[in-house]
């Protein structure tokens, strides 16, 4: 491999790291507060980018294809999509919280499969290009050409990860949400809001996905109704190899994972088709060596 | 009603997973008081607790706390009106350093300048929360997750604390410092509800207590009564009076 093709990947690799590890985060949390792997995530995410792409098409005609569209998408796209998973979780999962745990699992898969072919009824089934006009403008190091845009990806991303670690870190109710994500009924004892802290969970890990929804389609230029499913699987992936219920976890999971599709679609006799098969190679060896994940603690009951 | 009555319970019946666990039981809890809660392992105590903290809704019965009905006000509305439950079992948050523990025992209080006196004043109550507030509370003792558990209760300024089992698996030594330190707090004004199945340890100093057995109360009477009159007590725990 040689040095220009090392950093091509790992600018590649880092991007599509962001996204996995933006989605990551959300299906993290949630699994955390209410223990349900949220099938239904990958589907958010796909919804982000389209209404995104509804709002971006709006207001372009007065502030045209360039950045300002792209952040007012973003903005709208989160605040529309999170409440979304608010109400999902309002109407689809609260209902089910003291059901076994296998009937709210098959709620997740309706839930996904009502967004699906809502998304698949609306569109016909038809790709949707998103047309930006960021420019190609960049630096070039060695031979690789970098644009800014593909460095403010990278640091919208990161800059919403970290406020996310700030907020879950610092704030009263980021404490709150790790309580309950402990012991649910102690966290009522201390008067917190069980109710309200799960829907905050939903809120914020669906706006998440929504922006990585956003870049996602902004970036490839692109969205389709399916786009959510592989990355659903892939940003589950991901949180399974950080440690998942790890908000630190996520984001490492899911640069880890961007590298490691990246890096291992192009050694030398393998293609890109091939990717995927790191990806959930990746997923079965963590399952069997280290189903914690790298930052994951191991759940000890204690009387 | 006695105004004096600070927390009340009128012939509750509480089921419990798909059984009835509490048959009607009463109970009454006077401003600065130590009432204790006896009975054996099953007997229904941590049941009433927590059907008086708002984590079950009575079938039927109704619970008042400073005079007013809070028969179905939910668990979460509670802490803030004064009235605290520390569960059985300690239920501290492990994976959360010991100054987080104590903040969540906050969460409602928005004025941080009074977060840090109830912080200062648990740190005073128990230096060995102070001195390593900023480790994980699952690296504590038993009897250091016991001090956890009150002193996060402490955190919401309780006018009363509901104690289930503090005494519950530690050594004689450490059973004896908790409930100095509960002697002291009802000293300083909290009214207390103490569940025991250590009779023995309870009576020392409660002005009133309960027996509880199989959903029932079965004797009650002022601790000084019912610490003299232990055969009966004995007999009542199933011998679990130590």
């Amino acid at each position: 491999m040689t040095l220009d093709l090392v950093i091509q990947q790992l600018v590649n690799g880092l991007i599509v790291g962001s996204f996995y590890a933006l989605i990551a985060l959300g299906y993290s949390m949630v699994f955390g507060v209410i223990k349900l792997l949220n099938f239904a995530h990958g589907d958010i995410y796909m919804s982000g980018a389209f209404v995104g792409l509804i709002v971006f098409s709006f207001v372009g005609i007065w502030v045209g294809n360039g950045w300002l569209g792209v952040v007012c998408a973003l903005l709208v796209s989160m605040l529309a999509v999170g409440l979304l998973g608010v109400v999902i979780e309002r109407f689809a999962y609260r209902p089910m919280r003291s059901a076994p745990r296998l009937s709210i699992l098959i709620t997740a898969l309706g839930a996904s499969m009502v967004l699906n072919g809502a998304a698949l009824a609306l569109t016909g089934g038809r790709h949707f290009a998103f047309n930006t006009d960021l420019g190609f403008a960049g630096v070039d190091i060695s031979a690789v050409h970098i644009t800014y845009t593909q460095m403010v990806l990278v640091a919208a991303s990161i800059l919403l990860m970290a406020g996310m670690q700030a907020f879950v870190s610092r704030t009263m109710y980021g404490k709150a949400m790790r309580a309950v994500s402990i012991d649910m009924g102690a966290s009522r004892l201390m008067g917190i809001d069980v109710d309200r802290v799960i829907a905050l969970t939903f809120f914020m890990g669906s706006a998440l996905a929504a922006g990585g929804g956003v870049m996602a389609g902004a970036y490839y230029g692109s969205v389709h109704f399916f786009m959510g499913f592989i990355m659903g699987l892939k940003a589950f992936t991901a949180a399974v190899i950080g440690g998942i219920g790890s908000v630190p976890g996520a984001m490492l999971g899911g640069l880890l994972l961007g590298l490691l599709e990246a890096y291992g679609s192009s050694l030398p006799f393998v293609g890109s088709e091939w990717r995927d098969v790191f990806v959930f190679g990746a997923l079965i060896l963590f399952l069997v060596f280290k189903p914690t994940g790298i930052l994951g603690r191991s759940i000890v009951e204690r009387v | 009603m006695d105004p004096e009555i600070v927390l009340c319970a009128d012939r509750i019946v509480t089921r419990y997973g798909g059984i009835e666990a509490l048959h009607g039981v009463s109970l009454s809890v006077r401003r600065g008081q130590v009432v204790a809660l006896l009975g054996a392992n099953g007997a229904g105590k941590s049941t009433m607790l927590r059907t008086l903290s708002g984590l079950i809704t009575a079938s039927l019965g109704s619970v008042h706390f400073l005079g007013e009905d809070i028969t179905r006000v939910p668990a979460h509305r509670l802490p803030h009106r004064g009235l605290v439950h520390v569960p059985e079992g300690r239920r501290i948050f492990g994976d959360m350093t010991i100054k987080e523990n104590l903040d969540l025992g906050s969460f409602t209080l928005a004025d941080d300048a009074e977060r840090r006196r109830r912080l200062d004043h648990v740190f005073e109550l128990f230096p060995i929360l102070a001195r390593r507030h900023n480790g994980d509370a699952r690296n504590l003792s038993g009897g250091e997750q016991q001090m956890l558990a009150i002193g996060r209760a402490l955190m919401a300024a309780p006018k009363v604390l509901l104690l289930d089992e503090p005494s519950m698996g530690l050594a004689p030594q450490l059973i004896r410092e908790v409930m100095n330190i509960v002697q002291r707090l009802n000293r300083e004004g909290v009214t207390i509800l103490l569940v025991e199945q250590n009779s023995k340890v309870a009576l020392k100093f409660a002005d009133y207590g309960y027996v509880l057995k199989a959903g029932r109360i079965v004797l009650e009477g002022n601790g000084g009564d019912l610490a003299s009159n232990d055969a009966v007590i004995s007999a009542y725990l199933g011998g679990a009076a130590v």
